[in-house]
């Protein structure tokens, strides 16, 4: 059985950026755990520009902004095991991992950083009728085929959901010859970045339809075409609005889900808006020393607020392994309370003693909102009050919020994030 | 060349029946229009073992129902297939229809079902504390059980492919002539010469035996749509729950599955369409009304895939097995709706014992009854584990993260006896893509993996074989 400081489950952007700061905070033992052959995660398709605008103020693909960091990992020495699954972690961090060359070992940690990603929604969850033939792929799914291996997996393509992952590939099938017939999207507002949409569907003229989602898959082998339907304020299909497409893939990008099994396993709660782990201002779990980071905790939009993210868990992983057998001190807990169109927030509770000088609070709203406010209310009293043109669901949010104001509060103290008309 | 017997479909049935042929010195072979065995009825059922309670007494069904039921627990040891004996309910909502309850009961203990029960409302919550407070009483069957019907067919087809049966895929039957002394099939441009016919087509059996029998038979497709929920509700019900006939119809089961995921449905639309298995919104919503009437609050946002079979339901509601009158030496396996998982190791000895009755074979010297499925590293220690890893380091890389499928297993899956040629067939064969996230991040790596092993290039790689290949070209190959 080995040893480690920390254990850092998955090598994408989180992982790799959690590792550094654990390493740079002080740990003497970092290990990153990754499944694929390769650091860097989803990136390494993301073969598009766009990444690193705030962390690098400059435009980077998926890969290079990996780079940046797997590189620097390897300088820093710190060791790192791919291709290797984790299997299990135990509520006191004992994580069994297996790989072609070790076998199954097990490797006793301090503390443990979760930053496993997400996986996307599949056809089966969005219950989607009509037939099961090939054709039918998750826009992740369809990005590694295109990027990494190089094949077209369709050439006629509708696809729906309007998350960034289906608008980026809407304009990479168009890219390397797909003709791209239709972006549907269930909701009345896209679920994307504003840029995406801009970038990827309207300079290649390829339309978006709100309020419409795909009520039928044709095609007994091989897709041949799906009915679309505009879909009520409840999302469900209006009859008599069907629309055939005749298409060979049915491409889809409808939501990312955290990939917590190893999490539930070991007895971590998990908040059930996000589906990623309950964390406090470390970004630490209901279990002590296990952090969480990344899209684990909850889906981001942009990876330079992964990284930062990560580096705060990395960071407060180190922390909490050099503070050794004395880890408890003052232990406040001021829980946040998402209220009005907020739909939650990360971290979920603040303990004043360790919250950062200005700690981000980060949250999604529920629906799109113009001219709001966002504010904070601290037992009552209103402490932040900031005016926000639009909010989207599409679009992670943030306030922050200043350690002093919270020094002096009392022990019961209640912090509501919400959104005001004026 | 002329075969002693040729069977048409390679489902559970057809399968049951090469192998109970596979014991003796015949000349036996297996045509099947699909790519693989277990492509139609077969694979998408409730996978139920049911204890023979329903069937009408005195019927065929209810007789091959528990003759199937008892053999299942010695069978699935022989053959290496995933069986539990987990025991079933039939919920009754209302007083009013206590004497149905009964009636199933009596009915069940003259069908030869051992060991029923029936419950009263404490005693069901004690045993399903998930099932809704509107029961007032349940027949308890403990000798239901559930199976894993892709993992029963594939058994029952690689035994009898090992012990000599020849199978044939993709390959349509599409006309049957009566000749002198036996049989000949056509299949397109190929023809097969045969003693012995036997018509174990599914929703298809009425084309085959109209074709040689002036007593038509008619069987119409039934579409049953099921949800499959995650793993991690694997613990919701332990029982397979059924719901009593009633002034609101047959209602839908709701199930564990022996690989722990919960499985609700099916429906019975009738539809004409033999190929028709598209579920439809209007199914799945079925789904979701029924199954609130037998269970409180089942997370159906759990639901991970959706799917839709068909039971090949004969006007008489009964099986029609035997030799046809008017047409001597076929062999009519028709009408294998529910409980034909059930019975289909019945079924497979009935249908083999008809020829063997009449040609008097010689028993195969070299027949061996036992097989080995394809080792799932889980049910090893960490100690074999390791060792196994050592000796194939292909067992320590997992493929599909969410079933926890290994390359090990999946090159096991692509290379064995009568091995999956396309990504449903790994999936039938390992559960890999099977998982929560339905194949998205394991498909590519599962394709490299059939193309390596069956050396064909990657663009060929099916999802179903026949014209479901994945890719439709490389890049910019249009442009």
């Amino acid at each position: 059985m080995k040893q480690y400081d920390i254990v850092i489950v998955g090598g994408g952007p989180a992982g790799l950026a959690a590792a550094l700061e654990a390493k740079k905070s002080g740990a003497q033992s970092v290990i990153i755990l990754e499944r694929d052959g390769e650091l860097g995660g989803i990136l390494n398709q993301c073969i598009h520009n766009g990444f690193g605008l705030h962390t690098f103020k400059e435009e980077l693909t998926g890969p290079e902004y990996a780079a940046r960091f797997s590189e620097k990992v390897k300088e820093e020495k710190i060791e790192y095991l791919l291709n290797t699954m984790v299997l299990d972690i135990s509520s006191d961090k004992m994580v069994t991992a297996m790989n072609r060359e070790e076998g199954l070992f097990e490797i006793q940690a301090k503390a443990v950083v979760l930053a496993m990603g997400c996986r996307e929604r599949s056809r089966g969850a969005l219950n989607i009728p009509g037939y099961r033939p090939a054709g039918v792929f998750s826009a992740g799914t369809a990005q590694r085929l295109v990027n990494i291996e190089g094949y077209l997996p369709g050439r006629e393509v509708v696809i729906l959901g309007s998350g960034d992952i289906g608008l980026i590939m809407a304009r990479r099938m168009t890219l390397e010859g797909a003709k791209v017939k239709v972006v549907a999207e269930l909701m009345p507002y896209s679920g994307g970045l504003k840029r995406n949409i801009v970038q990827c569907l309207d300079d290649y003229g390829i339309p978006l339809k709100l309020s419409h989602t795909v009520v039928d898959i044709q095609g007994k082998d091989r897709v041949t075409g799906i009915t679309l339907a505009q879909v009520d304020e409840n999302r469900r299909p209006i009859p008599g609005t069907e629309e055939f497409y005749s298409c060979d893939t049915l491409l889809l990008s409808c939501g990312l889900i955290p990939e917590n099994e190893l999490s539930r396993g070991m007895g971590v709660e998990i908040n059930p808006v996000t589906s990623g782990p309950v964390v406090n201002e470390c970004l630490e779990t209901s279990i002590p020393g296990v952090f969480a980071c990344g899209n684990v905790l909850h889906v981001h939009d942009l990876v330079d607020f992964v990284s930062q993210e990560a580096a705060a868990a990395g960071r407060h992983a180190a922390e909490y392994v050099a503070a050794g057998e004395d880890k408890i001190f003052n232990e406040k807990k001021y829980v946040i309370v998402p209220k009005g169109g907020v739909r939650y927030t990360v971290p979920s509770s603040i303990n004043p003693a360790k919250m950062d000088d200005e700690q981000v609070i980060r949250f999604r709203v529920g629906d799109v909102y113009k001219n709001r406010y966002t504010s904070v209310y601290v037992n009552g009293e209103r402490i932040v009050h900031r005016k926000r043109p639009v909010m989207a669901p599409g679009e992670m949010e943030e306030v922050k919020l200043k350690k002093e104001q919270f020094m002096d509060c009392p022990e019961e103290t209640e912090i509501i994030v919400t959104i005001e008309e004026a | 060349m002329k075969y002693d017997v040729v069977i048409i479909g390679a489902g559970v049935s057809g399968s049951a029946i090469a192998r109970e042929l596979s014991r003796y010195q015949l000349k036996t072979l297996v045509i099947e229009k699909e790519e693989d065995v277990c492509c139609g009825t077969s694979k998408a059922n409730s996978g139920i073992v049911h204890a023979g309670f329903d069937a009408e007494n005195g019927s065929l069904m209810a007789k091959l129902n528990v003759e199937g039921n008892q053999m299942m627990p010695e069978l699935s040891k022989e053959l290496d297939f995933s069986f539990k004996q987990n025991g079933s309910l039939v919920l009754c909502f209302d007083e009013a229809d206590r004497e149905n309850l009964v009636a199933l009961y009596d009915r069940g203990v003259k069908n030869g079902v051992k060991d029923l029960q029936i419950l009263e409302k404490e005693e069901v919550k004690k045993l399903e504390p998930n099932v809704s407070d509107e029961v007032v009483a349940a027949l308890y069957a403990p000798t239901g059980g559930i199976v894993c019907p892709f993992g029963m067919t594939i058994a029952f087809a690689e035994n009898a492919y090992t012990n000599g049966v020849e199978f044939l895929f993709d390959t349509k039957v599409t006309d049957i002539q009566k000749q002198e002394d036996g049989w000949m099939i056509c299949a397109g441009e190929k023809t097969f010469e045969t003693t012995y016919v036997v018509n174990a087509a599914g929703v298809y059996a009425d084309v085959f035996h109209n074709m040689v029998s002036e007593k038509k038979i008619h069987i119409t497709p039934r579409r049953g749509d099921y949800c499959l929920l995650d793993k991690n509700t694997g613990n919701f019900v332990s029982h397979t729950i059924f719901q009593l006939p009633d002034k609101y119809g047959k209602g839908v089961l709701v199930s564990p599955t022996v690989h722990g995921n919960t499985l609700v449905g099916p429906t019975a639309i009738d539809i004409e369409n033999k190929e028709g298995t598209n579920t439809t919104q209007e199914g799945l919503d079925q789904i979701r009304e029924k199954s609130g009437r037998s269970v409180k609050n089942l997370p159906m946002n759990q639901v991970i895939t959706s799917f839709a079979g068909l039971r090949a339901h004969e006007d008489g509601h009964e099986f029609i097995i035997g030799e046809v009158e008017d047409a001597k030496g076929f062999i009519d396996c028709a009408g294998m709706e529910s409980p034909g998982l059930t019975s289909a190791p019945a079924v497979g000895k009935m249908v083999a014992d008809i020829i063997v009755k009449q040609m008097q074979p010689e028993k195969n010297p070299t027949f061996c009854g036992t097989r080995k499925g394809i080792l799932d590293p889980d049910t090893l220690t960490k100690e074999e584990r390791a060792k196994l890893i050592k000796k194939q380091p292909a067992y320590g890389n997992i493929i599909c993260r969410c079933e926890l499928v290994t390359e090990g297993e999946i090159i096991d899956a692509v290379t064995r006896p009568l091995g999956a040629k396309s990504l449903d067939g790994v999936k039938r064969r390992t559960r890999a893509g099977m998982g929560r996230c339905q194949a998205g991040f394991c498909s590519p790596k599962t394709m490299e993996i059939i193309a390596r092993e069956r050396h064909i290039p990657l663009e060929e790689v099916t999802k179903s074989g026949g014209n479901s290949r994945l890719i439709q070209g490389i890049n910019k190959d249009s442009l």
